[in-house]
């Protein structure tokens, strides 16, 4: 080793020492493994490969528009149906692989977790970030989709759609750190996952338009932030909407809320992982 | 000198029996409290303060231990299962923190236990090479650099792109271990690697720690092969439930632990504290392998007769109780499992057993085995009832194979039996 070996002091942690930032920086070429490695195996003896990051939301938007659009008829403020959805399940579809694969990220890892020293934190981090992956290759068809539709985005979509797209990330680290942290202990979370991706689907606006919410309720509607990222990359792309307003500034809020507890309720349970794995 | 590792009165506490609290229900009324309560508990839990703290019972997996160890040094730590060998190894490359004390470590921490860690099969060899490497602590130029050296190492070059699923066990554990190997950690943590792969593979083992511990690196090295220790490091220290009872001069050490009564040098003996209240009423009192001498011994010659004993306790009588023994290689292949009462006359005799102590002897014949390490695991149930006891790795010893067929060639023979095979040879024309 031509470098001065650093000092490792290991006793037991309490409180913001646990945090530990230095660690992540030195581990941090293994998030980019991680990430690299998880869309590697994604489509691994997979006969349609990176066609899938497409097919699924895809499939989703025709389901969507036949059900909401066809048949139930509900209002989309003057854009096409098809564009409508598909705008949400850009964020929704990074949403929810980031919440079943980053809860189970840990649990997934157990032989990593139970033998060798690496900040955890990254094992939810690379599920969510490789998720982006599939997001980018569904915002090409979405141009697409704008293209064909002659939808014009707005002139602020360029730099408020990289917000909104952190905020949309920020909801899903802190989501899967909460999750994954508890199904280290309690596996319910497994069992309660499907379930709770279909329920949060639905408090979502995804397959309808956040405006048939009446308006005292969108506070509370809005503490959902989620919901917030979906009214956002549809102002953002289709123009539709108000715009940023207080609901917005909720959802941020609540996110930021989830992301910082999740970060001290994982960093405070993490010393416990390997034991109780 | 400069110290590479210091641990100061370092503890680790471990909960037991909660699980035990958690399942046991008596009644429908309790399993409906439990259930409606159990989303309050989960957050009682996930908030820090559990429900069942009371109930639950904590036990010492290491205590109090200090020592300093100097740079450039290789300790030996020696002990049976569950003196704590495997707590202190693990808190030093801080897979887990302990509950109290403090360990200052100068330097990044390897350990050949973690041979293959995060290896994915679908992977090809070159990627796990990089992926493993990055979960170890490497940088990706420093596996740049040492990549040609680590393909070299694992004799793998012609596959190395093909996916791990694709490659023989031997070839995945050479690729998991050259790369472990290569890590160039300041401090080597080695836990039973020599457990690991057949003779040769282990000789390389070996080696390689060998040349560690003369590039200056700190070695702490972690075996229950007493030669291997004697050979390979200095001094030892001695952990005997959860407490550091000595530190010596390797012999010194070795010699106490042997003659201690601790040793697992071809004797497994169980004590009161060691057997699972759940195995009632079976207890396991000792297990040997001996010899056809009769001496208890740790390597046995392949080609003479071995004999395997096990001593156990019945506290009440029991129906269909067949005990057994299952052989596995240190990499967890099974070479047979064989019962007690395997023979239709045993099977008959003996279906039920009155309360009482008993031995089960068997006798393995000659050729059975092929070079290496190989564990006993035992097993006592009635089937179809119930498995009062098991323990898959009771026990383990070596085999020599001096004299055993096709050792004129001098090369290793695969497989984990060599057998005494009638050949005839005729000639047809």
């Amino acid at each position: 080793m031509t470098h001065e070996p650093h000092t490792v002091y290991i006793k037991p942690t309490k409180g913001l020492a646990a945090l530990n930032l230095r660690d992540l920086w030195i581990y941090r070429e293994l998030i980019f493994f991680m990430v690299w490695r998880d869309i590697k195996i994604k489509y691994k003896q997979t006969m349609l490969g990176m066609a899938w990051a497409v097919i699924q939301p895809v499939m989703t938007m025709l389901v969507f528009t036949f059900l909401f659009d066809k048949v139930a008829q509900l209002p989309t403020e003057g854009v096409p149906y098809p564009i409508f959805s598909f705008t949400a399940l850009l964020p929704w579809g990074l949403f929810a692989t980031a919440l079943n694969q980053g809860s189970r990220a840990l649990v997934a890892h157990q032989n990593m977790v139970t033998k060798i020293y690496f900040p955890r934190l990254i094992l939810p981090a690379a599920s969510v970030f490789a998720g982006l992956v599939d997001f980018f290759i569904a915002f090409v068809l979405l141009v697409g989709l704008m293209l064909y539709y002659r939808v014009a985005p707005a002139w602020h979509l360029l730099w408020t759609l990289p917000l909104f797209l952190l905020l949309a990330i920020v909801t899903a680290l802190g989501v899967a750190l909460w999750l994954s942290a508890i199904n280290v202990q309690y596996r319910d979370v497994n069992q309660a996952l499907p379930f709770l991706s279909q329920f949060w689907l639905f408090a979502t606006p995804v397959a309808y338009s956040a405006s048939v919410i009446s308006p005292k309720w969108q506070i509370v509607y809005s503490l959902n932030p989620m919901a917030g990222v979906v009214n956002g990359f549809r102002w953002a792309l289709l123009g539709v909407g108000n715009g940023p307003d207080i609901t917005l500034w909720v959802s941020a809020g609540i996110a930021a809320l989830i992301f910082v507890s999740g970060l001290f309720y994982f960093k405070s349970m993490e010393k416990t992982f390997a034991d109780t794995i | 000198m400069t110290t590479a590792i210091s641990v100061k009165n370092i503890g680790k506490q471990y909960k037991i029996g909660a699980a035990e609290t958690k399942f046991r229900y008596n009644m429908l009324r309790d399993v409906i409290v439990d259930t409606m309560s159990a989303p309050v508990r989960l957050a009682k839990a996930a908030l820090g303060k559990s429900a069942h703290r009371q109930n639950q019972n904590y036990v010492w997996a290491l205590k109090d231990v200090s020592f300093d160890l100097e740079e450039g040094k290789v300790l030996g730590v020696i002990g049976k299962n569950g003196a704590g060998k495997s707590t202190l190894l693990k808190i030093l490359s801080r897979v887990t923190e302990p509950t109290v004390g403090e360990v200052t470590v100068r330097g990044r921490v390897g350990s050949l236990l973690e041979v293959g860690t995060g290896f994915h099969p679908e992977l090809s060899g070159r990627e796990n090479i990089y992926m493993n490497g990055a979960i170890l602590g490497m940088k990706r130029s420093e596996i740049d650099a040492k990549f040609d050296e680590i393909v070299a190492f694992s004799e793998v070059e012609q596959f190395i792109d093909t996916p791990v699923k694709r490659y023989s066990s031997g070839m995945y554990l050479r690729l998991a271990f050259a790369v472990a190997a290569h890590l160039e950690p300041e401090i080597l943590v080695v836990d039973e690697v020599l457990a690991v792969g057949d003779a040769e593979f282990q000789k390389k083992c070996l080696g390689k720690m060998g040349d560690v511990a003369q590039q200056g690196r700190t070695v702490l090295f972690v075996s229950h092969n007493m030669s291997a220790i004697l050979r390979l490091t200095q001094e030892s220290i001695v952990l005997q439930k959860g407490q550091m009872i000595m530190r010596a001069p390797s012999q010194e050490a070795v010699d106490y632990y042997l003659s201690s009564g601790q040793s697992q040098a071809g004797e497994r003996v169980w004590e009161a504290d060691d057997v699972p209240a759940a195995s009632q009423p079976f207890t396991p009192i000792s297990l040997k392998v001996k010899e056809s001498g009769g001496k208890i011994v740790d390597t046995i010659r392949s080609t003479e007769s071995t004999v395997i004993e096990f001593e156990y306790q019945l506290s009440a009588p029991l129906t269909g109780l067949r005990v057994g023994l299952y052989l596995s290689t240190m990499r967890g292949e099974y070479v047979f499992a064989s019962f007690d009462t395997d023979a239709p006359a045993l099977y008959e005799k003996f279906d039920s057993r009155a309360a009482g102590r008993y031995v089960s002897r068997v006798e393995i014949p000659p050729d059975t085995f092929n070079e290496g390490r190989f564990a006993v695991g035992v097993n006592a149930s009635s089937f179809g009832v119930r498995r009062y006891f098991m323990d898959e790795n009771a026990l383990a010893f070596n085999v020599d194979i001096s004299g055993a067929p096709g050792t004129q060639w001098g090369e290793p023979r695969v497989g984990p039996a060599r057998p005494r095979l009638n050949w005839k040879i005729e000639k047809v024309d």
